[in-house]
């Protein structure tokens, strides 16, 4: 038995590395549904779980998987589901719904070559867009794209540290690259590890006085985040909807109580993004061409950027390790000096738009190295440096 | 839509169980959202009933309730209750049922919810034979979106969308169910209350998958388009055609036709519940490589 972190240096397969992560973070309770490439996830987290008195369910698909997952959030457990693309189509009515009920939960998407059933153990970064806009009505979610293996260990106690911060549902945006490579992970000590994550909140205190979801503090008008309402306990609402309510969980018809809802849970997120997105940047003082990227292709990126150096182009390398919220403020200032942006995505221009909207702001052009079910190879890269520069 | 103002108490004497409800614990009175005719103020009072006899604590029983008409069901109720998204009830109360093996959630469903979109939710419910409480509101239609055939509408029904009588056969629920292998299975209608309370404080009790298939009128959609205007007519409807599973069992195909079973169709406790075959899996993997 390994006991709650199985400490070491290993080679890992990426799979194995979230679901090491996940239950170093206290993680709990996991419902999936095969699905290639995520299957390994699951695999790995119904041998690890019951180790440590967790539950692994198998449910009857992706919607039963993510309700149930809900529910065990619902009851106190740190839970996550782990999904491919049409997968995560099938989850977003929870997603949407989790967002309006401020569930903490884990998501992992490893996103294969689509749109469809595509090709299903090649990579791909096509729910970029469908982490962001895929439920119905608005909502904020964080979403982490992980590029090594190590990463994918260490996102994944991220992903649910932020999850139980913001009471949010957070999205690993792992592709089928990643999850099925065997590189070198090491995991820390359990101690290391437990400084690190951060603990479910429990209500405390008179529960008449307990607000269950997120408010406006009365007296500095901020936004305040309790701690989740739990089933079995006395601090459960004695109803709560999936319909619009108020910061007592009760329904609401009136029409600002739904503008209320939604200034909530997108302004909990929107007011914090400077301490939610994280960016890693590389030789971007005197760079006039910055080639910026997310996921696995910040891999051949660099690669990319360190050839063209070489050649003497001032090209620097900006990578979006949060995808979602949208670092515009903090990616606006890193490009500032650059004119010319190269984004190299695997799909067809989906976060290429956003980073348009922001580089148009700062006079620079933006070009896109599309791809599909297959990383770019590091002269595709080049050679787009070398045309556009 | 809703009349939220308070009947004052001189005009009607207080309900014995209203203390109980969330209604009386959220807003001081009795609000009543149904139709007249409508049978589920008959089910809340037996599951109001059902509460007291068991004298357990609602914390520990939380009603997870689906989306149709029985959503407002959820006010009449002792509560804590959560209205979920539609049809996805039951594993959302798995989820919650295995997170925290103390709470026994008692699911409260409607025949769209339960037998149409979450029909593949309740089917691997009753196969997992996790410890929840299912009880299914069948009102044979669709009636808080107005009246549109469900599956459990009755072939030849007239509804919004068969309005020349609906044409497919409807599914029995009971024999899902008993397929499934839930091992609580019981049918009965509003016009059985006494019987019905019973059966709820069984299917509690129960350790298992428990699944009652409550026939309750739909009087402003169903009723009205179907020669059964008015409430009396309904219930008799419901009365004259209840069979027993006794008698049932000496009546042919042919008789049966049309017609509902009532009673206690399955009870087995001899099946290990979903939770308890999770501690023994704890045990095997926590004992690997130890010895």
């Amino acid at each position: 038995m390994r006991g709650i972190v199985s400490s070491g240096t290993y080679v890992m397969l990426g799979n194995h590395a979230i679901a090491e992560g996940a239950i170093a973070a206290g993680c709990r309770f996991c419902a999936g549904y095969p699905i290639t490439p995520a299957s390994e996830i699951i695999e790995k987290m119904s041998e690890r779980l019951p180790e440590v008195n967790g539950i692994f369910i198998q449910m009857e698909d992706e919607i039963a998987s993510i309700s149930s997952v809900v529910g065990a959030s619902l009851a106190g457990a740190k839970a996550m589901t782990a999904t491919s693309g049409p997968g995560f189509s099938l989850m977003q009515e929870w997603i949407s719904a989790a967002c309006a009920l401020e569930v903490p939960l884990v998501i992992v998407d490893v996103q294969r070559g689509s749109p469809s059933t595509g090709q299903v153990s090649e990579p791909q970064q096509g729910d970029v867009m469908q982490a962001r806009w895929g439920g119905n009505g608005d909502y904020e979610v964080i979403a982490l794209a992980p590029a090594t293996c190590q990463e994918m260990f260490d996102f994944a106690i991220d992903a649910f540290n932020l999850s139980e911060i913001y009471r949010v549902p957070v999205i690993i945006l792992a592709d089928a690259l990643v999850s099925h490579m065997r590189e070198k992970v090491v995991i820390p000590k359990y101690n290391e590890i437990r400084r690190k994550v951060v603990e479910r909140r429990r209500p405390d205190g008179d529960p008449k006085k307990y607000i269950p979801y997120t408010y406006d503090d009365p007296n500095t008008g901020e936004l305040r985040i309790p701690p989740p309402p739990q089933f079995g306990t006395k601090y459960y609402p004695l109803m709560t909807w999936t319909a619009t309510r108020d910061e007592m969980g009760v329904y609401r018809e009136e029409p600002e109580a739904n503008l209320t809802l939604i200034r909530r849970i997108c302004d909990k997120i929107r007011n914090n993004v400077n301490s939610i997105v994280r960016l890693q940047t590389m030789f971007i003082d005197d760079a006039d061409l910055i080639v910026v990227a997310y996921g696995t292709p910040a891999r051949t990126a660099l690669r990319a950027v360190k050839e063209v150096r070489a050649k003497g182009i001032k090209a620097g390398f900006l990578r979006l390790v949060t995808v979602w919220p949208f670092g515009e403020k903090v990616v606006r200032k890193t490009i500032r000096k650059a004119k010319k942006i190269v984004v190299p995505e695997i799909n067809y221009g989906q976060l290429y738009w956003e980073i348009e909207r922001v580089a148009s702001k700062e006079d620079a052009e933006v070009f896109l190295v599309p791809q599909a079910s297959k990383l770019h190879e590091p002269n595709e890269i080049v050679r787009k440096i070398l045309e556009v520069y | 839509m809703v009349n939220l103002k308070s009947t004052s108490k001189e005009e009607i004497p207080e309900h014995p169980l209203l203390k109980l409800t969330t209604s009386s614990k959220m807003l001081g009175s009795y609000i009543n959202f149904f139709c007249p005719g409508c049978g589920y103020g008959i089910i809340a009072q037996c599951i109001n009933r059902a509460f007291v006899k068991l004298k357990i604590d609602p914390i520990k029983y939380p009603q997870i309730v689906g989306i149709g008409c029985h959503s407002l069901l959820a006010f009449l109720i002792p509560g804590p209750a959560m209205m979920v998204l539609h049809g996805r009830a039951i594993p959302f109360a798995t989820g919650i049922r295995l997170a925290n093996p103390e709470v026994k959630p008692i699911v409260i469903v409607g025949d769209g919810d339960c037998l149409s979109i979450g029909t593949n939710h309740f089917v691997h419910g009753a196969r997992r034979n996790v410890n929840i409480t299912v009880l299914l509101m069948n009102n044979l239609i669709y009636g808080m979106t107005g009246g549109q055939s469900s599956p459990t509408t009755p072939t030849g029904s007239r509804t919004r969308t068969s309005v020349y009588g609906c044409v497919e056969r409807s599914i029995d629920a009971v024999e899902l169910a008993k397929t499934c292998g839930a091992t609580y299975i019981a049918r009965w209608t509003t016009a059985q209350p006494r019987l019905l309370t019973k059966a709820i404080i069984e299917a509690i009790q129960h350790k298992g998958f428990s699944f009652i298939d409550i026939i309750t009128p739909c009087m402003t959609y169903f009723g009205r388009f179907n020669r059964k205007a008015k409430p009396a007519d309904m219930y008799r409807w419901l009365k004259s055609n209840s069979v027993s599973l006794h008698h049932a069992e000496k009546m042919s195909v042919e008789e049966l036709k049309s017609k509902i079973i009532i009673g206690k169709f399955v009870e087995r406790k001899d099946v290990s519940i979903l939770y308890e075959e999770y501690e023994k899996i704890f045990k095997r993997a926590q004992g690997r490589g130890e010895s």
